[in-house]
């Protein structure tokens, strides 16, 4: 700075060609920039929609199920009246099959042409003639799905002008199964055994009202164990401990928690819940409480940013006309949290929802014909049936596994619909 | 040295004998953490008077406010050492119960903050808590007298369950007025309690806080030097966390001892 001449700079010439071209490259960069953006959001809607395109593509077939009208005779004969219980309903189904072929004459023939109908169509013809005892004696017409195989011919997932060696329902099955069609019998309705239906070895019969109970149950108890626990941490850490090295400590921890891979949960399950404790393996009460050690973490910090939200000219004029400290908590600022702490106490269910490691690892996995009577039954839940089903060969599971996850996606996409329902009928009212 | 005996002086020519003392800050420091706001305060508050404080902003007007119903003690790093007595009652003593005390010194805030609740429970909160009243009928009572009191039940004598915080800034103002005397307060405190209201919606509590003077004590802190004029009896200056100079508002105005008080109120800073 010892120069005393300093020269003024000359005046900026906005229009030269130099100041044009860096004015123009500027605004080149501006345009890359959102570009850039636009690309990243297209791609990932892209992916986005991929996936739930080929969901669909492949799980829409199980959300119908071709049904096959067929007429019973529950004669007394296999029916007794006074138990109908205990009649011989494999006789009832045969007679039925043999009644809509009458052609067919020799038992083999009899037997393959059974098969079009489900494995479960004598639990079925029972489980009807039970509900209704007024028909031992009558003839009614019930329709049944048809077997996986026949199912899948109906939808067009095999395909009828493939060589008879190149799928797995013959030519002659396929020629009893069009004259099925050809009289008016076969219909595909809505698939509502798809939602009240427990697993089953039969595609056709397999449902995810199991792990649609299994996983209401485990989050029941979720919610109960952290949703409470999780507030009053949350109020403890907010509001009354003191600001300290222990507490931070324990604030870096819980954040921490927050990070653990969920295997780890479900392994410390196992290990402390089952083997410890000695509770039930496949149980929706221990999947809760592993789930639980899940989100209580979301829930003590959600918690603590709603709390803190509320902002503190609330707690000063609850104090200002002597609210003690619990009264400003539970009657001013927990009230006036509870939006947001609902919201994240739903995302933090819905992640819970989602979760399968832990799960599997606590044995939730189980193969179940019926759903769960209570917290202390084996179980599945959502996640865990899918990926049993995913592990299944037969070609109606596949299916079956998309429309789970599509089910599974609803149900997700429900709670955080909820959630943001929430967040807006609520927010700020001061 | 002086100063102080001059005041005492003056305090005895020019004050009735039926002044009695409310409230006495003697010796009164302040800390927040390691910094001092507050620097050996000493100050009465006279019963049935309104005493302003004023100073500019950052002096420590807020500070003494919240000493006066420990209201300091919400915030952590807060120390206060000293004595301040209500009644002669020494209010930093462990004995005394909090909540009784905040109940006996009332407090209204800068920004308005009624509850998100209706006007009616916004007003019955303190009652309630407290247990002041206990049928529907007592409660009526209390809620209609201290809107009555807070001149703002006219206003809302047709909507007392709808929210309070749908009223006006002015209106809010006198309902948190109106919510601190619920509780039957003996002194109530007020820290600039216009300062985010319109002048029209400012006269009305100020008209207001000259009848609250009947039968309350009132401090109250205000950056307004007319409105200290206008709705106080006494007035105290603070400057950097100490106590300036205190007597008489009309002396204050006219004829301040203290040359800092003078720049002050003739606006050479601040
Ligand atoms: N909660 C707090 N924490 C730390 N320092 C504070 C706090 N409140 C006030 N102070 C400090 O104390 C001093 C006095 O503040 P305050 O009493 O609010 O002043 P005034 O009300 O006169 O403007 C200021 O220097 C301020 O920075
Ligand atoms: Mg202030």
């Amino acid at each position: 700075m010892s120069e005393t001449t300093a020269t003024a700079p000359k005046p900026f010439d906005w229009s030269s060609p130099e100041a044009m071209a860096k004015r123009k490259r500027r605004y080149a960069a501006d345009r890359r920039l959102r570009l850039y953006g636009l690309v990243s959001i297209l791609v990932a809607i892209g992916l986005l929609g991929i996936l739930i395109a080929s969901l669909v593509v492949t799980g829409y077939s199980a959300f119908v199920q071709t049904k096959i009208a067929v007429e019973f005779t529950a004669d007394p004969e296999n029916v007794p009246a006074e138990d109908p219980g205990a009649g011989n309903f494999r006789a009832v189904v045969s007679n039925a099959v043999q009644a809509l072929f009458p052609e067919i004459e020799n038992r083999r023939e009899l037997r393959t042409a059974s098969k079009i109908l489900s494995n479960g169509a004598t639990t079925i013809v029972r489980n009807h003639v039970i509900a209704n005892p007024g028909l031992v004696g009558q003839t009614f017409t019930l329709e049944v799905p048809a077997s996986d195989p026949f199912d899948q011919l109906n939808k067009g997932v095999i395909d009828r002008n493939l060589p008879e060696d190149r799928r797995r329902v013959s030519d002659a099955e396929i020629e009893l199964f069009e004259s099925l069609e050809a009289r008016g019998l076969v219909s595909t309705p809505f698939n509502w055994g798809l939602f009240f239906n427990a697993d089953s070895r039969f595609p056709e019969l397999a449902g995810l009202a199991g792990a649609v109970v299994g996983s209401f149950y485990a989050l029941l108890v979720c919610f109960l164990i952290s949703f409470p626990v999780g507030i009053a941490a949350a109020i403890y850490l907010e509001e009354f401990a003191p600001k300290n090295r222990w507490t931070d400590l324990v604030e870096v921890n819980i954040n921490n928690l927050a990070a653990v891979p969920s295997i780890v949960f479900g392994l410390l399950g196992l290990a402390v819940f089952i083997q410890v404790f000695g509770l039930p393996r496949s149980a929706p009460l221990v999947g809760g409480m592993v789930l639980s050690l899940m989100t209580l973490p979301t829930m003590i910090i959600v918690t603590r940013a709603a709390l803190k939200s509320i902002p503190p000219s609330i707690r000063e004029a609850a104090l200002g006309i002597g609210a003690s400290k619990h009264e400003v908590i539970l009657h001013h600022v927990l009230p006036l949290a509870l939006p947001g702490i609902l919201t994240g106490t739903i995302i933090g269910l819905a992640q819970a929802l989602g979760e399968t490691a832990p799960l599997l690892l606590i044995g939730m996995n189980a193969f179940l014909t019926s759903p769960p009577g209570g917290i202390m039954d084996p179980a599945t839940a959502l996640p865990t049936q899918i990926f049993i089903w995913a592990d299944s060969p037969e070609r109606g599971f596949a299916s079956r596994t998309s429309a789970a996850i599509l089910v599974l996606l609803g149900f997700l996409i429900f709670m955080n619909a909820v959630a943001i329902y929430l967040r807006q009928r609520f927010e700020r009212r001061w | 040295m002086n100063m102080l005996t001059d005041a005492a002086v003056e305090a005895v020519l020019t004050e009735a004998p039926k002044e009695t003392l409310k409230m006495r800050g003697s010796g009164v420091n302040v800390f927040y953490g390691e910094k001092q706001a507050l620097f050996d305060v000493n100050l009465d508050i006279r019963e049935n008077q309104v005493t302003a404080l004023i100073g500019p902003s950052g002096c420590g007007k807020s500070t003494f406010l919240r000493c006066l119903n420990r209201m300091n003690d919400t915030i952590d790093i807060c120390r206060v050492n000293g004595e301040i007595t209500l009644d002669g009652e020494d209010i930093y003593d462990p004995r005394i119960d909090v909540v009784e005390l905040r109940a006996r010194v009332g407090m209204v805030f800068q920004k308005p903050n009624p509850f998100p609740k209706s006007i009616y429970e916004n007003v019955a909160y303190g009652p309630r808590i407290h247990g002041l009243a206990s049928t529907k009928s007592e409660f009526d009572a209390i809620v209609e007298t201290s809107l009555q009191k807070a001149g703002l039940f006219n206003e809302v004598k047709d909507r007392l369950h709808e929210p309070g915080t749908g009223l006006s800034g002015g209106q809010q103002q006198r309902l948190c007025i109106a919510r601190a005397i619920a509780v039957s307060p003996e002194v109530i405190l007020m820290d600039e309690p216009c300062s985010a209201l319109d002048p029209i919606a400012t006269a009305k509590v100020e008209e207001l806080i000259d009848e609250l003077r009947e039968n309350y004590t009132i401090v109250i802190v205000t950056h307004s030097m007319q409105q200290a004029a206008r709705v106080s009896q006494r007035t105290a200056m603070f400057h950097l966390g100490h106590l300036v100079e205190e007597g008489p508002t009309d002396k204050i105005f006219t004829n301040p001892d203290d040359k800092r008080t003078q720049d002050y109120i003739t606006g050479r800073f601040g």
